[in-house]
């Protein structure tokens, strides 16, 4: 993928279009400072992707000969880290303005817990430059700015306390003026984690005029906040893209899951769809147990939709099984008329009260000894499980009454289901144990 | 040989035959599945699969992993979607070649977690500002969550954008019995790359040769598509969301403006016959033509049979590729009928589609909303 290059240190990372921003703003100065990073770190441009964020600071990338991505407001760090995961050798350099961080907080705080390894380099004007000056999540208590012409009434997100204490690397703050910002950002770079620079400035189009902020007023509000600057956070915590890496080795080359065939072994008489309904309740095993009748009649050269309902609380509430089996493919998976319902709690039984109210002489309900028969044009039988010669647990009981089932409507050789029992083999056991009683017991 | 497989395993196959070697996602019922497996599998083939912080950021990170050389997918349902609608644009502007499955449940809002519906059929087309094309898949059965998985892939490299396969809950989590050999193998294309021209690192200083020199994009012709820039290549790579010249800077010029936007809709409105994927079952006899996609389509296949069996002429088109409208297919179908009958679990979204096609004609819609499926036997109703 990468090709391999004898990197010739550049003298400047800089193209020669000139910077965009008022005079006196304070991105050009971090900007320089990135560029006298990138010139000591000596990378190879291409391996370099600065992704900006959007605003003024987000027009950052088009002034380097970097690779660069500018896309869309508050998720740089999310197209830094797909950057980052798939590419782990390239360096990415995240550019965003404090309004970046706030619409963006859940990636701010993600990317930390993470410790993917980009560089945030928060360009932090207590507002939003590009939209005329308005509040950010940084902008300090009282500060007037065009939405809070009052004075601010909201408490400062301290970006650095909040990426440190959820896993970044390497936490650092400053300002625009500091003289020592290059070396840090390179070592920031270096450190190949989430690292992340609040790094404190002037706009000067807005948050400059309306609060007479200056160099010495960035000090004072820092000391006004009880906020500390320098180096914050240095943790060795494993960096994401590295320990995902890692892991992803044990089990590399192994093989993914393919389609579990299953060979026609038997025939069944069935000459039409058949629609069989299973309605029981959670923790019953009623989808295990329709899932052998649904894989017995594919045993059987039979085609099958299986459907299960439950509720999003899948430990409580009904479970129904909804099985169409055909002779030919099924192409409508759809039950409104079931051929045969099998009732075993009356929970489930309840919820499918509209496709019983459609059933007809001709079909068949079967119920549980327990519960109460429903009124129905269909035939119904009950099923005892008392009658079975072995004793049934919970669990057993869908599949007891399932073989009895299948036994009646004769269509579907019950050797078939023994086989689909066979095909789990922690299962088999039990199952084929409990296939036999069901068939034991005397029609 | 058979097996019983359900959509979303269907979906996943597809996608890892096709080369997809990304994937990044967020819970949510039904495209959990999807997530939940490639979690698993893609770490296997050297791939990288990631829950992310929320569906904003997984597709994020899918687009900033396709222009890293990976081949990425997405999945989600209505409320994920509605999330992924602002990079929906990104990927389109910035021309990133990507999968995005939505599994549609019913809406709107959280509506219901386990219940089928088809309501974004218009919210994928258009699910993102400017109103620039797309491409919509929609597979009829779990076979074609397989191929049309591998489909997906191919014309996001093809045409370089999004490209949407709109599945539903009843297909993603019903399990069929499916003849393994049956499956389709649509070929997948390989990424075009953009080559770099020799040029030392130290060029690359130089504003003029950095940038200039090769362009990422090209708009002459405005149908052309142009080989991906891929970071860490051997290429200065730059790639924007604002409006952008070849070179992929920012840029208002009302020349250059006009060609890129020209550009994004020509190269995919000018080779919709490319696109276009139907199934026409159509009798020479019939006066009414069905139309149906997705999930719909299998009542329609079955209805269409006993209609048949009782002496009935009909004719029935499955829409398989709904984004851009299948027109040409459509128009031949439309040809010598006197009545339309568009079937669909929403309040008739596509329906408008076919108005548009079939003026003077009599078009009625067959429409559920109430959480289950159009059964074959109410289209037959509708054909009397
Ligand atoms: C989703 C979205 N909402 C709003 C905007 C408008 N917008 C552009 S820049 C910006 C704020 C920029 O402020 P900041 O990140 O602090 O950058 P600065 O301009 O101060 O450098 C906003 C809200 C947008 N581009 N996208
Ligand atoms: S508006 Fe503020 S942030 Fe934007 S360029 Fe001007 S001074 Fe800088
Ligand atoms: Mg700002």
């Amino acid at each position: 993928m990468t090709t391999a290059t004898t990197v010739t240190p550049l003298a400047t990372y800089r193209n020669r279009t000139p910077y965009p921003f008022c005079p006196g703003c304070g991105h050009g100065a971090i900007l320089d400072h990135l560029n006298a990073a990138l010139v000591k770190l000596a990378l190879d441009p291409r391996h370099v992707v600065i992704v900006s964020d959007i605003g003024c600071s987000g027009l950052s990338d088009q002034y380097f000969a970097t690779s660069a991505f500018h896309g869309l407001h508050g998720r740089s760090i999310t197209y830094a880290t797909g950057i980052k995961l798939a590419r782990p050798d390239l360096k990415v350099i995240v550019v965003m303005g404090d309004g970046g961080t706030g619409i963006g907080g859940a990636h701010l705080l993600g990317a930390a817990r993470r410790n993917i390894g980009i560089t945030v380099l928060v360009f932090n004007n207590f507002n939003f430059g590009m939209t005329g000056g308005q509040h950010s999540t940084t902008t300090p208590p009282g500060a007037v700015t065009t939405t809070t012409p009052g004075g601010n009434l909201e408490r400062p997100l301290d970006i650095c306390a909040t990426v440190a204490v959820n896993g970044a690397g390497y936490v650092w703050r400053g300002t625009s003026f500091d003289k020592d910002l290059a070396e840090r950002i390179a070592d920031a770079v270096r450190a190949e984690c989430f690292a992340l620079l609040d790094i404190w400035e002037l706009c000067t189009a807005y948050f400059v005029p309306s609060n007479h902020a200056s160099k010495k007023t960035l000090a004072t509000t820092l000391d006004d906040l009880g906020l500390k600057g320098g180096l914050l956070e240095r943790g060795e915590h494993p960096e994401y893209a590295a320990a995902y890496r890692a892991e992803a080795e044990r089990v590399r080359g192994k093989p993914v899951a393919g389609p579990r065939a299953i060979e026609p072994a038997f025939r069944s008489t069935l000459d039409r769809p058949f629609r069989l309904v299973v309605a029981g309740s959670a923790g019953g095993k009623v989808r295990s147990a329709a899932r052998l009748v649904a894989e017995a009649a594919m045993l059987a050269d039979l085609w099958v939709a299986q459907r299960d309902d439950y509720p999003i609380t899948v430990k409580t509430g009904h479970s129904i099984s909804e099985r169409v089996l055909s002779p030919r493919e099924v192409r409508y998976t759809g039950i409104s008329r079931p051929d045969v319902l099998l009732a075993v709690s009356e929970e489930g039984l309840a919820k499918c009260a509209r496709q019983l109210a459609a059933m007809n002489a001709g079909d068949r309900v079967y119920v549980l000894a327990g519960i109460e028969p429903p009124p129905t044009r269909a035939q119904v039988t009950t099923i005892d499980p008392a009658s079975a010669e072995l004793k049934l647990g919970g669990g057993r009981v869908v599949l007891f009454a399932l073989s009895q089932v299948l036994r009646d409507l004769g269509f579907l050789p019950l050797v078939a289901l023994e086989a689909a029992a066979r095909r789990y083999p922690e299962y088999a056991e039990e199952n084929l144990a409990t296939i036999r009683a069901a068939l034991a017991v005397a029609r | 040989m058979r097996e019983l497989i359900d959509g979303s395993a269907a979906i996943v196959r597809g996608a890892l035959d096709a080369g997809c070697d990304f994937f990044a996602g967020y819970p949510i019922t039904p495209a959990s599945p999807i997530l939940m497996q490639l979690l698993r599998e893609l770490p296997k083939v050297g791939g990288v699969a990631i829950q992310a912080e929320d569906e904003i950021a997984s597709i994020g990170m899918c687009i900033g992993a396709t222009l890293a050389g990976r081949r990425a997918l997405t999945a989600t349902s209505g409320p994920g979607l509605s999330l992924y609608s602002e990079n929906i644009g990104l990927a389109i502007m910035g021309e990133v070649p990507l999968v995005i499955v939505d599994v549609q449940r019913l809406g709107p809002a959280t509506g219901g977690a386990t219940t089928v519906g088809q309501g974004d059929v218009q919210f994928v087309r258009w699910g993102t500002g400017g109103g620039y094309p797309v491409i919509a898949l929609a597979p009829s059965n779990v076979q074609e969550c397989y191929s049309l998985t591998r489909r997906a892939f191919d014309l996001a490299e093809r045409f370089r954008c999004p490209v949407f396969l709109l599945t539903d809950k009843e297909l993603d989590m019903t399990a069929t019995t499916v003849e393994i050999e049956r499956y389709e193998r649509p070929p997948v294309r390989a990424r075009e790359v953009l080559a770099g021209v020799a040029r030392s690192a130290a060029g690359a200083a130089d504003a003029s040769v950095a940038i200039a020199d090769p362009p990422p994009y090209r708009y002459e012709p405005a149908d052309r598509v142009s080989p991906v820039a891929q970071y860490g290549g051997d290429t200065l790579v730059r790639f924007t969301g604002s409006t952008h010249d070849e070179r992929a800077l920012i840029t208002k010029a009302p020349a250059k403006v006009a060609a890129l936007n020209e550009h994004l809709r020509a190269k995919i409105e000018e080779h919709a016959d490319e696109i276009e994927l139907v199934e026409s079952d159509l009798d020479a006899g019939a006066r009414t033509l069905f139309v149906a996609y997705g999930v719909t389509a299998g009542a329609l296949r079955e209805a269409v049979d006993r209609l048949r069996h009782e002496g009935r002429a009909v004719s029935a088109l499955i829409v398989k590729s709904l984004w851009p409208v299948p027109e040409r297919a459509l128009r031949t179908a439309l040809l010598d009928v006197d009545r339309v009958v568009v079937a669909e679990l929403n309040h008739g979204q596509y329906r408008r589609e076919i108005e548009r096609l079939a003026q003077g004609l009599e078009v009625r819609g067959v429409n559920r909303v109430d959480g289950e499926l159009i059964t074959p036997e109410e289209l037959m109703e509708a054909a009397r």
